[in-house]
């Protein structure tokens, strides 16, 4: 039986840890916020960016350029992306297993795999795993600029280029809504959105100014920067979203717990003084007597 | 309605303008190039510069950095890097990003040229549209 000041002592330490939740949990409402109106601004180039390359993919071959190349698969790619802090409840797991099983998926079907990995989540993850990482990035998270999907398109358009790679993967978690992250492992090399829409869409004979090729060469790249910076604004807002809801449940828990512990904190009050009470009558009884 | 484009401007940062306008008239890189309704399937890339066209109620102008236009018979759409209304220019950053520019420009050096030569022809270009009279 717990003496009084223990259970006091014990609803001090939650009280101060239900504290800490709720003011992380504003924080990271704050800060979902902005990383959502940051998604949503990116999303209308995103999209636009789709609709010219598909229309423009009636002339796009595959000699035009090397991003478009479609070879056989034989090394694979993949790219895990997740956060660099954790207290975010299964948002970086989730994402790890998914990954883990693509990857040995992957090795079943023996292809040669290599990964990447954004986010120190992930690194600590693959490295515990002695997984050998060809590249990783970290301190991402939190402040996104674009120039980081820059830096890391550029190293993805340049292992596919020198064909150190034949498919690139990304996995990554999709913002659905504040309570639903979606785990996805999508190809971003070779350009899937070129091939499923050539055929639904009618070509236009485009006049190129100032060539085709010129063209391609800008818009090809720039596609896998957007690409990979929505990937990243996306995880970001589902990490936010995720702390959250972690950080919601952590503080109802808390409240919770408090509750319990005053209850029974009145209970064992209440005994104490009832023995006493009697102790007292007792002693008043003996007396008489 | 055919004597109508319309006009789309998007940067990663959010969608500038979607209205329907008479003409656009922008900055390709093969020069400058005017489009009016009912224009051949035309895509090119677009120099740091301005984009103007006439709306309605009169001509409104874009600062535009480095993009593509894909432009067909009824619609110009603009992807690009980053853009602005004139009249949302901040003069002063421009400014002070023209200064930064050119004190890297002389000491080659240590900066990367091409990048403070880009930046310095940014600063230039919206300080320019950004003091251009509208013409009324």
């Amino acid at each position: 039986m717990p003496t009084l000041r223990d259970i006091k002592r014990r609803i001090k330490a939650v009280q101060s840890t239900s504290k800490i939740t709720k003011a992380m949990k504003m924080v990271a409402a704050a800060k979902f916020r902005k990383a959502q109106q940051r998604m949503f601004d990116l999303r209308p180039y995103a999209d636009r960016m789709s609709a010219v390359l598909s229309s423009l993919a009636g002339a796009a071959e595959s000699e035009i350029h090397p991003l478009l190349a479609v070879r056989p698969r034989k090394n694979v790619d993949i790219i895990v992306l997740t956060s660099d802090r954790g207290l975010c409840g299964a948002f970086n797991s989730n994402i790890l297993r998914a990954a883990s099983k693509h990857i040995s998926h992957l090795k079943k079907e023996e292809f040669e795999v290599s990964i990447s990995a954004i986010g120190k989540k992930a690194v600590d993850y693959f490295r515990r795993r002695n997984v050998p990482l060809k590249k990783s990035w970290t301190g991402i998270s939190g402040r996104i600029s674009y120039a980081n999907a820059q830096e890391i398109a550029a190293d993805i358009i340049e292992r596919y280029t020198n064909e150190t790679t034949d498919e690139i993967i990304l996995a990554y978690n999709e913002f659905k809504s504040v309570v639903a992250q979606k785990v996805v492992v999508t190809r971003l090399l070779p350009l899937a959105s070129i091939e499923t829409a050539a055929e639904t869409l009618p070509v236009f004979n485009f006049i190129y100014e100032p060539s085709k090729e010129d063209i391609f060469n800008n818009l090809l790249p720039k596609n896998v920067e957007i690409q990979v910076f929505r990937a990243l604004l996306e995880s970001q807002a589902s990490e936010e979203a995720a702390r959250m809801s972690a950080m919601e449940n952590a503080t109802k828990a808390a409240n919770d717990m408090i509750n319990n512990l005053t209850l029974q904190f009145n209970k064992a009050r209440q005994a104490s003084i009832t023995k006493e009470l009697m102790d007292i009558v007792g002693g008043v009884e003996a007396l008489k007597g | 309605m055919e004597n109508k484009l319309r006009l789309e401007i998007v940067a990663p940062h959010g969608l500038i303008f979607s209205e329907e306008v008479d003409e656009v008239t922008a900055n390709g890189s093969e020069g400058e190039f005017c489009v009016l309704p009912g224009h051949a399937p035309y895509v090119t890339t677009l120099k740091v510069g301005m984009l103007t066209c006439k709306t309605g109620k009169g001509p409104v102008i874009f600062f535009v950095n480095w993009g593509y236009a894909e432009v067909g018979p009824d619609k110009v759409l603009v992807l690009a890097d980053s853009a602005e209304k004139s009249e949302e220019i901040d003069v002063e950053r421009a400014k002070e990003a023209m200064k930064r520019a050119e004190e890297r420009l002389k000491k080659c050096e240590e900066y990367d040229f091409h990048r403070a030569e880009a930046s310095l022809e940014r600063a230039a270009t919206r300080i320019q549209i950004a003091q251009l009279k509208m013409p009324k």
